[in-house]
């Protein structure tokens, strides 16, 4: 099991278009990825359950990635983030 | 030669009467447009637009009859040449003797109608603009969904024509299967039909060719249908990229005509007739202003807002 933290910088943070681009990169991999906020988790491939969470700036987030791919996904989601101005 | 309708389908679709020429019926029409001959009348020729239909109203009659014989007899000589589809007398009036006789020797049918010239110049237009239209023949299956006209395409095997029939039974009507003849009747709507061949007539691999008529009743099948929305089946590959939140905005021009599209992946064990007529009750709801997608945009950025200023606070606290 991988895991990783995050703190939100994105002013709008994940609105519903970075939640789609988070959502359709982790999908490309077969571990099972979950995003954790304020003691809530939800699968990171499913898109109705990241825009659910409502993270806003300033938010601290915890991805977890177990699967044989973990590491990769992780190293792939923290990438999109970056790219969509998400984290610094 | 281009698409052209009989004066015969001219006079049994627009419901004219015909005062002379019965015989002549079959003169071909080729263009939509309609000529009100005022200044012929005066005896200007120059740009004597021959191919049109030629529509007489009271301004016409009434001049001619301030007209000499002569006149009369050489002007309406030269405006029935041999490329003149039909002369139409508005308002019950009474033909000009001397237009009586051209078109006689010309055989150039005479058609009356009891509407003004406007109300039967606009009947005219709108029939023949919707059949001279340039047609387009597109592989796909068409079928009304509660009153959404929806364009189903998609690769051949996909499952089009088993997925419409699923529509069919879920009370839906038929247009089209495997072949849509689609022609815009304005600049913004397309229409589709099916060749007349193969009008409510279905192919179902494994079974052959049903007739959608015959066995669900005439409920289910319609003769033309204006086109709202493109559904394309597109087999599921992990890297197709799909509109996940219904904010992407796809479009296809036909003929000139912009219609939104939806891509649908197609997975075994989806029930695509249900996601069809899902799509399409949400393109209805969104034409009457109900717009999902929005209002979800809504709430969430305003969930965000809240949780970013708690955020916030709680970071400046520490």
């Amino acid at each position: 099991m991988e895991k990783r933290d995050f703190t939100i910088t994105a002013e709008t943070g994940i609105h519903a278009r970075p939640a789609t681009i988070l959502v359709q990169t982790a999908s490309k991999y077969s571990s099972d990825v979950t995003l954790s906020y304020e003691g809530k988790s939800v699968n990171l491939k499913s898109i109705m359950g990241v825009m659910s969470l409502g993270v806003g700036q300033n938010a601290d987030v915890t991805i977890t990635a177990n699967g044989d791919d973990e590491k990769e996904v992780l190293d792939a989601v923290a990438e999109t983030m970056k790219k969509e101005g998400l984290t610094d | 030669m281009p698409n052209s309708v009989t004066v015969q389908e001219l006079v049994e679709k627009v419901r004219l009467k015909v005062l002379q020429g019965e015989d002549y019926l079959d003169r071909p029409i080729t263009t939509s447009d309609i000529s009100r001959p005022a200044l012929e009348f005066a005896g200007y020729f120059k740009h004597y637009p021959a191919l049109r239909i030629q529509l007489l109203g009271i301004t016409e009659t009434s001049f001619a009859k301030d007209l000499t014989h002569e006149k009369m007899v050489k002007y309406m000589t030269k405006m029935c040449t041999p490329q003149t589809p039909c002369f139409v007398i508005s308002t019950n009036l009474p033909i000009p003797a001397e237009l009586k006789v051209a078109a006689e020797e010309t055989h150039i049918p005479i058609l009356g109608t009891h509407l003004t010239s406007s109300q039967i110049l606009s009947n005219m237009t709108s029939f023949l603009l919707g059949r001279l239209a340039p047609r387009k023949s597109l592989h796909g299956v068409q079928v009304d969904i509660n009153g959404v006209g929806v364009l189903i395409t998609g690769d051949s095997g996909v499952g089009k024509s088993e997925t419409a029939l699923e529509l069919v039974r879920r009370g839906h009507r038929l247009v089209a299967d495997d072949r849509v003849e689609v022609y815009a009747r304005d600049e913004q709507t397309l229409i589709g039909s099916a060749p007349a061949i193969l009008e409510h007539l279905m192919e179902i691999r494994g079974i052959g060719i049903i007739d959608v008529a015959t066995l669900y009743g005439t409920g289910a099948v319609m003769p033309n249908d204006k086109i709202d929305l493109i559904v394309h089946l597109e087999t599921w590959t992990p890297d197709a990229k799909f509109d996940r939140l219904g904010d992407r905005g796809d479009t296809q021009t036909i003929q000139g005509v912009i219609i939104p599209k939806v891509s649908v992946p197609v997975k075994i064990g989806r029930n695509l007739a249900i996601i069809i007529e899902s799509a399409a009750m949400n393109y209805r709801a969104e034409t009457m202003g109900y717009d999902a997608t929005e209002t979800f945009d809504r709430n969430l950025n305003k969930l965000i807002k809240e949780n970013s200023a708690r955020d916030s606070k709680k970071k400046d606290q520490q």
